[in-house]
């Protein structure tokens, strides 16, 4: 079968509450599959995951109703890639779901009257820095040994890496400039393969 | 370089709301048990608006103190109510930093004619709307979010389900128009071309589309959700039913699995009654808020 079509990766994208359909238009226009995640069932066969955007306390309770949490860690210790943007960034840290080893404040930036657009330069990503779109947007307070901090606003950390998992704590699905979801879905590609 | 208040961060937040059930709360208490039934906001005000229909009276913005207070009390959203064209309101409701201005026809209009310039301001605005018109209208004047009128305080969600249809309805009819009849649909839209252009290349709304008014059961948001709402804002439903907090748990697991009946159907067991409603069709026309704004 060497000249079928290779297949499309599916990223799932948990859909609990939050910005899912704009990470999904992105992905799509990408080349990946998207797959909403709302229960544990959702999980199967994914070859990466996005956290959205949204409210993390209402997704935390959305995890723990659907009893996510185990089923999440499972698929991050398989080594599956898994991208978090702002809420999806606090999910991620040591004091939600603890995939990756940092700690994130909340609405760190301030309240929504704060929110603000800015260039981020991002490391190992070319073509000059994102524009980023923070939204009452978290930042990284401390990180272990493990996370590689790529990118920083007025000395706060807001990009991060460890493994296969990135974290941004900016709104890398609105706008037009797709290149964080090209590095996470080269990542899903070559990970699948 | 670093730019604040950008259309981009205002309609953004809303699009981080999607999915997610806005709720009414009047204190600090009630928005606690808000958030810890997983609201993705809360809109605070004085009454919720049962309580304004039977009330009566001037209906205003709230007492800082009070929103203040609610602050105070959750990490989620704060959104709070400005009367239509009541800029002042608005303004000071900006100096306290919430997050979100809701110009409402919940409370007394104060200008007979015009809105509040929302461009005018880095807080962002969500408006109600009826129509298409109505909704690219306020989308005109600044607004970053869209929510339909309903009926609120009634509990009866006919005139929810008549308004999104009414909008989605004429977002689909938009679509299937020459590029050389969107003028003429924007006169009778009474909208801005470049709007209505954009609606049409589109397929939706350039902003987030919530419904109001009306809902009072989880069935109640699922069906919203099946008719085109991205997500739901619920008033007088939760805290003027008898079980808040399970009400409150209920109606956001319906707006999340609003596909899957089966999941509605187990959230809507065991709630205890629904608040007292009022049909709509009985309310005289001066009793009518959906009416209020152009």
């Amino acid at each position: 079968m060497t000249d079928a079509a290779p297949e499309k990766p599916v990223v799932g994208v948990l859909a609990l509450q939050g910005g899912f359909e704009a990470h999904e238009r992105m992905l799509r226009s990408l080349g990946a599959t998207t797959r909403q995640v709302r229960v544990p069932a959702d999980l199967e066969g994914l070859d990466g995951l996005v956290l959205p955007g949204g409210e993390s306390t209402t997704m935390t309770l959305g995890v723990e109703r659907e009893s996510l949490a185990e089923p999440l860690r499972a698929l991050a210790a398989r080594g599956t890639p898994i991208l978090g943007s702002c809420a999806g960034l606090i999910m991620l840290d040591t004091d939600h779901l603890g995939l990756m080893d940092f700690r994130a404040e909340r609405n760190a930036f301030g309240r929504q009257i704060r929110s603000f657009e800015s260039d981020v330069d991002v490391r190992g990503l070319e073509g000059g820095p994102v524009r980023g779109i923070f939204i009452r947007a978290p930042w990284i307070t401390e990180h272990g040994p493990g996370v590689e901090i790529l990118g920083e606003v007025d000395g706060h950390a807001v990009a991060a890496r460890q493994a296969d998992m990135f974290a941004v704590a900016f709104h890398a699905e609105l706008g037009h400039d797709d290149r964080i979801h090209r590095l996470f879905l080269s990542r899903v590609a070559a990970v699948a393969a | 370089m670093r730019d604040e208040a950008t259309f981009r961060v205002k309609a953004g937040l809303a699009e981080m709301l999607k999915g997610g059930v806005i709720m009414d709360v009047v204190t600090p208490e009630q928005a606690k048990v808000a958030e810890d039934s997983g609201a993705a906001a809360v809109m605070a005000l004085e009454r919720v608006p049962a309580d304004i229909r039977r009330d009566g009276g001037v209906a205003r913005m709230s007492d800082p103190e009070m929103i203040a207070g609610i602050q105070q009390a959750v990490s989620i959203p704060v959104m709070a109510k400005a009367r239509i064209g009541h800029f002042m309101e608005a303004r000071v409701l900006a100096a306290l930093e919430v997050d979100y201005v809701d110009e409402s026809e919940v409370l007394t209009p104060a200008d007979e004619a015009n809105h509040i310039d929302k461009w005018d301001f880095k807080v962002p605005f969500v408006c109600g709307a009826t129509n298409l018109g109505e909704a690219l209208r306020r989308i005109g004047e600044g607004a970053a979010m869209i929510r339909s009128k309903g009926e609120a305080g009634t509990g009866d969600i006919v005139e929810a389900v008549r308004h999104m249809r009414q909008i989605t309805g004429e977002i689909r009819r938009l679509a299937t128009l020459g590029a050389d009849e969107a003028a003429s649909a924007a006169k009778e839209l009474r909208a801005p071309l470049d709007l209505v252009r954009d609606v049409a290349r589109e397929g939706r709304l350039p902003v987030v589309l919530f419904c109001a008014g009306g809902i009072a059961t989880p069935a109640d948001a699922a069906l919203m959700m099946a008719l085109g709402a991205e997500g739901v804002f619920v008033g007088s439903g939760i805290f003027k039913a008898e079980d808040p907090p399970t009400r409150a748990r209920a109606i956001v697991e319906a707006t999340t699995h609003w596909q899957d009946p089966e999941r509605v159907a187990k959230a809507s067991r065991g709630l205890g009654p629904a608040m007292v409603s009022i049909e709509s069709s009985k309310l005289e026309s001066d009793q009518l808020l959906a009416q209020r704004g152009w």
